[in-house]
């Protein structure tokens, strides 16, 4: 017969997990904020079309799109210490960073250029008709309105990289999914153990899902008719 | 005063604008008039550098510019001395009504935000907008957002204000309002060229009208002339055909 769920189990294990809360945020907010910055550089190359760096932006989106996250974690951990001596010293939390941030660029630098490109020629050919200059119409006109256009996809690849810094725990990275592990082996009580690690995952989702909707309706403001 | 010689202009080897001479006086409202494709609105974007023209030369004001030696300053210039209203208004999007008018002089002119605001009421208020200021374009008529248009362009204090077909978007109820925002324009004399197929306001406002076709201008003259007493028969092909069709809706 199956035994009933140990909900005082499950209870008690909520203050242990949520000690471990902070490094699986702190892991995805330092990956998105560096994915972040790179998309965007990797997404005006891609617009502009930069000779050479077009190119190795092209190869550098095709590997990291085409090959599995967690190959690329273990690239990083394993694989690269052995070739650049350097790299000794990476520890799990760096390399997780690293692997998310490369990873999730790639996705997020295609997002952001469809968003650029998508934005109305009209936009631009009206900016430059009152003397702007290329770098003004894109600050003050075309990047606003592609934010628009990109937030919504960006936010979802930021719920997939929450969701992904459980991977650094194959890395050694004893975080929330790295300390559930642990709890469950030591108390056999895996049904318990896995289910609480998941609803921490989607309240933490649910929460950015809620800011999201947030973001878009203030976002949408100006194109409300 | 605004002069172009010999301006060419090609699209895969196909000149759509074939030496075109033009001089454009303080205070002139000139109308071009002609079929489509004819290179009428390629000439307005031109003289915008919105199109890099592939011959000529371009004088506005003391700014004189061989266009194939156009240098990035020289292209920024002729555009702060030209003002552009488009077919489709091309509003910015993200911005309001006020927004949108003062952003030029806020980003271009380097005004303060307070000035330039102030100067955008003023001109919403010539344009009858007054209570529009925060609203976005999205939530603007047709009308209305090309009125935001020419006040944009109004703003700019240019030269020159270039209209492409400015009504040839607009439903038949809105084309009314932007006609008479012109008209006033004209009235204070500020200098236009206006491309379109308002044969009315051909009539009644211009100072001159020019039939363009095939990259050429073919005739020019007082409207009352052009249309009274045209020489060329292209221009009377033209102008019966045009001025056929509006008979006929307007005695249905």
């Amino acid at each position: 017969m199956m035994s009933v769920l140990d909900f005082d189990y499950m209870l008690g294990l909520v203050p242990v997990l949520l000690r471990y809360l902070p490094l699986t945020l702190q892991m995805a907010a330092v990956g998105m904020a560096l994915a972040l910055v790179l998309a965007c550089g990797l997404a005006v190359i891609r617009v502009l079309r930069i000779p050479g760096l077009n190119a190795a932006t092209l190869l550098f989106i095709s590997f990291f799109r085409g090959t599995p996250l967690l190959v690329q974690l273990f690239l990083f951990y394993y694989g690269l210490p052995q070739l650049l001596a350097f790299l000794t010293q990476i520890n799990g939390i760096t390399a997780t960073i690293m692997g998310l941030t490369l990873h999730f660029s790639a996705y997020m630098a295609e997002s952001i250029r469809a968003a650029i490109v998508g934005v109305d020629r009209s936009q631009t050919e009206a900016a430059l008709s009152i003397g702007m200059t290329n770098g003004q119409l894109m600050r003050r006109i075309v990047l606003p309105q592609a934010t628009r256009v990109a937030v919504p996809t960006l936010m979802n690849y930021f719920i997939d990289m929450i969701k992904a810094t459980s991977l650094a725990f194959t890395l050694g990275v004893t975080e929330l999914m790295g300390a559930t592990q642990k709890e469950a082996a030591g108390s056999f009580l895996y049904f318990e153990a896995f289910i609480t690690v998941a609803v921490f995952y989607w309240v933490i989702v649910e929460l950015l899902a809620w800011c999201q909707r947030r973001l878009e309706t203030r976002l949408n403001e100006a194109y409300r008719r | 005063m605004i002069k172009v010689q010999g301006l060419v202009k090609r699209f895969g080897g196909v000149a759509v604008l074939d030496g075109i001479d033009l001089a454009i006086e303080q205070g002139e409202i000139i109308v071009v008039i002609g079929p489509s494709g004819t290179g009428k609105s390629t000439l307005l974007r031109c003289l915008n550098f919105l199109e890099r023209p592939d011959a000529g030369h371009l004088t506005i004001g003391d700014l004189e510019v061989d266009v194939t030696r156009a240098s990035r300053a020289d292209m920024l210039e002729a555009r702060r001395r030209t003002a552009f209203v488009f077919q489709n208004y091309a509003l910015f999007a993200n911005k309001t009504a006020l927004g949108n008018i003062a952003e030029g002089l806020i980003v271009v002119n380097r005004w303060p935000k307070q000035k330039a605001h102030a100067r955008a009421r003023e001109i919403l208020e010539r344009i009858g907008l007054t209570d529009k200021a925060d609203a976005y374009p999205a939530s603007l008529s047709g009308g209305q957002q090309q009125r935001v248009g020419i006040g944009r362009a109004m703003a700019a204090q240019a030269e020159v204000i270039l209209f492409d077909e400015p009504t040839s978007s607009l439903d038949p109820e809105w084309v009314e309002e932007v006609l008479a925002l012109m008209k006033q324009l004209a009235h204070e004399r500020q200098t236009m060229l206006v491309v379109t197929h308002e044969m009315g306001f051909a009539r009644d406002v211009a100072d001159r009208v020019i039939f363009m076709e095939g990259g050429r201008i073919v005739e020019q003259g007082p409207p009352s002339r052009l249309f009274g007493d045209p020489q060329d028969p292209r221009t009377r092909d033209f102008l019966r055909k045009v001025l056929a069709n509006q008979v006929s809706l307007e005695s249905t």
